[in-house]
């Protein structure tokens, strides 16, 4: 292994190396090795099944890989309990909503910042004094920073169950962000939207980068979003990478495009329409 | 008709009371509180001090289980803890009443903490069992610890004593039990204004998020445990002089239901739901009393079937709020503001 040298050369946000993880018998990744450089967006994606969401777990601390590294800014992380990385800048939206559903927007979007807050049990028993001055600031941070870059505003004050879907999402960006992450994992944003929801969500997805420097790694199946937004993609099939690169390098890929489409070529699939029984041919 | 305010500061918007109305309001109910001894008779003393006991333990568990999610069926015993602890110390040691209640809520705390260990591994009724296994066990300390709790007979204590005057009668205890209610009540109202609370009603909803956003899952769980016996034990503590003695059969499970009961009724996470539901289900059996004392005139033999009739309001009641409203009175007293606000352009 060659030492890493502080200095010299800035270490990726993300450095990924080796992930193995298996199910029993099913491997769910084999051998995902790959970069993801500060202020980048690199997109994973890759056919249902390929893996995306067991990398993402991987990285945010539910599944203990049982090969390989992942080090964040240069720190190994892949020991570390989700809340450490939580408190090293790492931050995570789910595909499926996981908002406090009980709670007001507001408060769900001050949880995101628990980690960094110091109010101890007596402070908050208390209130007046150190809590008061803390919950203040923070209110008055997330209000400025979050609330109005995101244009949830009118919502603050509603229960997170009673929004629609695509606010759901909103907040839960917003969460992330209130978590003050170095490196954004954006599990599917768009999934299930319609065009100007999707279209918002690209929107604010560009904006964090530009205007935070955050550095943001994120699944999705929406191809336009994928290779508008990223300046990186990574394609997993089967638990491996197929291929990786600029977004227009991935598209023309024929690997790429046989994970999604199927294998074979036209030829064989017409032979096979046509009634021929020649699997011999279409697996060669 | 009052329509809404206007905040003009982060402050005012957070504050628990957001109005001068419901500064008034508060304002009045403790100046009434304040002036039922002195116009009151015994009885309703007697009843305001139990009451007041039993919002601090139903406050207790809905820290635990309203808020945090975390089913227990063992508070009956965390408040035997305090009871005990403060029994022991006022009795044998003769300490302060102030530093028995709190060394009561420290004790009940400490076996709190041993109770919720399981936590992590266990929710909803394998938590509710592994709870009650705990108070089963407790009940059998209480029983057969007998050098230091007296056994099946129990401990009586000397009243609690300040400045030299003994506060040996409901009407003198009233001006200890009703501060520590309301300090206590505010203290976990503050709470959730603040990281802690939230980071327990997050475990309530998405535990799996709340360990994403650096929430450690089994710390946060044990102090709640902790502090949800903490209130138990002070409020055991003020029931042990309210009553002045205190035996194993003082805390059995079905105080345990009571609490339970209490903050279904009220409002599972949200503290005016604990108080409510604490006045109410107190005030139920009163009511009961009353409404057989008023029978027995037409009915002779209605004493007899007092008993009964408690059990089965009790368990219709329970039945009936999770069916009908399952957020509890405080719902309903959430709803009741709300038309106040727009009354009269809309109902």
């Amino acid at each position: 292994m060659r030492p890493r040298s502080v200095v010299s050369e800035p270490a990726p946000a993300l450095a990924v190396a080796g992930v193995t993880l298996s199910f029993g018998g099913v491997r769910a990744l084999h051998d995902v090795s790959f970069e993801v450089q500060p202020g980048s967006i690199t997109s994973v994606i890759g056919p249902n099944g390929a893996g995306k969401t067991s990398l993402f777990n991987c990285i945010s601390g539910f599944y203990r890989p049982a090969a390989g590294s992942i080090r964040l800014f240069g720190e190994r992380i892949d020991r570390w309990s989700p809340p450490r990385r939580a408190r090293h800048g790492l931050a995570r939206t789910f595909q499926n909503i996981a908002l406090f559903r009980g709670m007001t927007v507001l408060d769900n979007i001050k949880l995101g910042r628990h980690a960094h807050l110091e109010t101890s049990l007596v402070d908050a028993l208390v209130y007046y004094g150190r809590a008061r001055r803390e919950e203040v600031a923070l209110r008055a941070e997330i209000e400025h920073r979050i609330i109005d870059f995101l244009e949830i505003d009118h919502i603050r004050k509603a229960p997170v169950g009673a929004l629609a879907y695509g606010l759901q999402k909103r907040v839960e960006l917003a969460r992330a962000l209130a978590m003050r992450p170095k490196i954004l994992l954006l599990d599917e944003p768009v999934a299930g939207m319609n065009r100007e929801e999707t279209e918002d969500m690209a929107r604010f997805i560009l904006d964090v980068k530009a205007d935070w420097g955050v550095t943001i790694l994120m699944v999705d199946h929406d191809m336009g979003l994928v290779m508008d937004l990223s300046d990186h993609v990574l394609v997993l099939n089967f638990g491996e990478v197929i291929a990786r690169g600029r977004p227009a390098e991935v598209q023309d890929d024929p690997t790429v495009v046989a994970a999604y489409l199927g294998s074979g070529d036209v030829e064989s699939l017409r032979r096979r329409f046509a009634g021929g029984s020649d699997r011999g041919a279409e697996a060669a | 008709m009052r329509i809404g305010h206007a905040k003009e500061s982060y402050a005012a918007d957070e504050a628990l009371l957001d109005s001068p109305f419901q500064w008034t309001m508060l304002a009045l109910m403790i100046a009434g509180l304040a002036a039922l001894p002195l116009f009151g008779d015994p009885y309703w003393v007697y009843l305001v001090c139990l009451i007041a006991i039993h919002v601090i333990g139903a406050t207790g568990l809905n820290i635990l289980t309203g808020f945090t999610g975390l089913v227990s069926l063992g508070h009956a015993a965390f408040l035997g803890v305090g009871a005990y602890t403060v029994a022991v110390l006022e009795a044998r040691i003769g300490t302060p009443f102030p530093v028995n209640l709190l060394a009561g809520g420290l004790a009940a705390a400490a076996v709190g903490l041993v109770v919720g260990l399981p936590s992590l591994r266990v929710k909803g009724l394998y938590l509710a069992i592994a709870t009650i296994a705990a108070s089963v066990i407790l009940h059998f300390v209480f029983l057969h610890w007998a050098s230091l709790t007296g056994g099946p007979a129990g401990l009586s204590l000397p009243p609690a004593t300040l400045f030299g005057v003994a506060l040996d009668t409901p009407f003198a205890l009233y001006w200890l039990i009703l501060p520590v209610a309301g300090v206590m009540v505010l203290g976990a109202a503050n709470l959730f204004r603040t990281r802690v609370g939230r980071a327990f009603i997050a475990i309530r909803d998405r535990d799996i998020s709340a360990e994403l956003i650096g929430i450690p899952l089994l710390k946060t769980k044990l102090m709640s445990f902790g502090i949800s016996s903490f209130y138990a034990g002070v409020a055991g503590g003020l029931w042990a002089y309210f009553f002045r003695v205190v035996t194993p059969e003082s805390f059995p499970l079905i105080m345990s239901i009571f609490f339970l009961a209490a903050i279904i009724v009220g409002g599972l996470g949200s503290i005016l739901g604990g108080v409510l539901g604490a006045v109410f289900m107190t005030l139920v059996p009163e009511a009961l009393k009353l409404g057989v004392g008023l029978l027995s005139g037409v009915l002779p033999d209605a004493v007899a079937i007092l008993a009964p009739v408690r059990t089965v309001v009790f368990g219709a009641l329970i039945i009936g709020f999770l069916i009908f409203e399952p957020l509890g009175l405080a719902e309903i007293w959430r709803r009741f503001r709300r038309l106040q606000h727009l009354w009269p352009f809309r109902t």
